[in-house]
């Protein structure tokens, strides 16, 4: 799964997406119905696009709407999982996409809790790359991280 | 505008010569350093989706060493030198003088990395002062960073404020080269360049009143 895409998997199918740095992966997943789904965001809001048309998976606020939307259940009845948000470079500038890491994961954290969506693991902040994948049959998030190791959330 | 539709042929070989000087340029400074001859491909300007972009540069999960700068001024954009990690300690040799170096002995001392943020300073401030020369546009380069990391996290950040504007991104890609002897290690650089959609206009409009003169 690449950037900006939204997507579901059930059992035993699995659900990954490689090299996030400052994007937020988010794991949407029904605990008893083994399914799930998958979203990578690049950005915080949708007020941030300067163009009407644009793909919901690219922003927080759209991207959790549409993978809710994709799954079919009521949100309560979902778990979450997230991973991501790094600030990879170091550095100062005046521009905001500097910072974006944390307001994605800020973002993400606001629009779970809108929907009370409980998140019930995550690895995020830091500025190592991450590699992630979900098993909607067992409900473990994989994360590869090439500085920091491999862990199991 | 909609760079996305209106970009013409014309416009991709302005892109391109913009692309051939600041490299040559690039390639001049890295043959002092390195003390080779240093070869350049002819730069190719592409239109291509997030996933395309971090595949020119090895593919998500490739773990590279990147120097990311960004443009400012009046014209804005993006900077990337990314060299894989054999490259990367390759060049760090060269230049510490330091035949022992290794890049997988994580961290890094300070005397390495800063060879290679120095390298990135370097290559990129030669890439842009041609680029500024040739466009007529005064830019401000930010001072380069460097990561080692996962390819896809360290190019998504200079996806982002393209990111606003639409869902793929315009990228001039070089590549410099030492031709080396047959079997012997051979130095490589890429450069990408991306210039935010809304820098276009800016850009193109200086090389009309140019091109019309």
């Amino acid at each position: 799964m690449g950037i900006g895409d939204v997507k579901v998997a059930a059992a035993p199918d699995k659900i990954k997406t490689a090299g996030l740095g400052s994007c937020v992966a988010v794991v949407l997943y029904h605990p008893y119905q083994k399914s799930a789904g998958l979203l990578h965001i690049m950005l915080p809001d949708s007020s941030l696009s300067r163009s009407p048309i644009y793909n919901p998976g690219k922003f927080a606020d759209t991207g959790i709407i549409e993978l809710i939307r994709l799954l079919g259940y009521p949100p309560a009845r979902l778990r979450a999982k997230i991973a991501g948000g790094s600030q990879m470079f170091q550095y100062e500038s005046t521009e905001d996409t500097m910072r974006i890491g944390p307001r994605n994961i800020e973002a993400v954290r606001q629009h779970l809790e809108m929907f009370q969506i409980p998140i019930t693991g995550e690895d995020v902040g830091g500025s190592s790359g991450r590699t992630i994948e979900f098993d909607p049959s067992t409900c473990e998030l994989h994360i590869r991280n090439m500085k920091l190791g491999n862990c199991i959330i | 505008m909609n760079f996305e539709q209106n970009m013409t042929s014309y416009q991709i070989d302005l892109l391109k010569e913009a692309g051939n000087i600041g490299a040559g340029n690039a390639a001049t400074a890295l043959s002092k350093i390195v003390g080779e001859a240093i070869e350049m491909k002819i730069p190719s300007v592409k239109m291509v989706s997030f996933d395309e972009m971090i595949d020119l540069a090895g593919g998500p999960e490739k773990e590279v060493a990147g120097i990311f700068l960004r443009i400012e001024g009046e014209m804005k954009g993006s900077m990337f030198l990314i060299l894989s990690l054999s490259q990367a300690e390759a060049y760090a040799k060269v230049m510490t003088n330091d035949p022992s170096f290794c890049i997988n002995t994580l961290p890094l001392t300070d005397m390495k990395l800063s060879a290679l943020r120095e390298l990135g300073n370097i290559l990129s401030g030669s890439y842009l002062s041609a680029l500024s020369e040739f466009t007529g546009i005064h830019l401000f380069p930010t001072v380069p960073s460097l990561c080692i990391d996962m390819a896809g996290a360290i190019i998504s950040q200079g996806l982002l404020s393209v990111s606003q504007s639409g869902d793929r991104a315009v990228v001039i890609d070089t590549v410099l080269s030492s031709p080396g002897i047959e079997g012997a290690f051979s130095l490589q650089a890429q450069f990408f360049v991306l210039p935010d959609p809304d820098s276009f206009e800016r850009l193109f409009l200086n090389q009309k009143a140019e091109y019309h003169d």
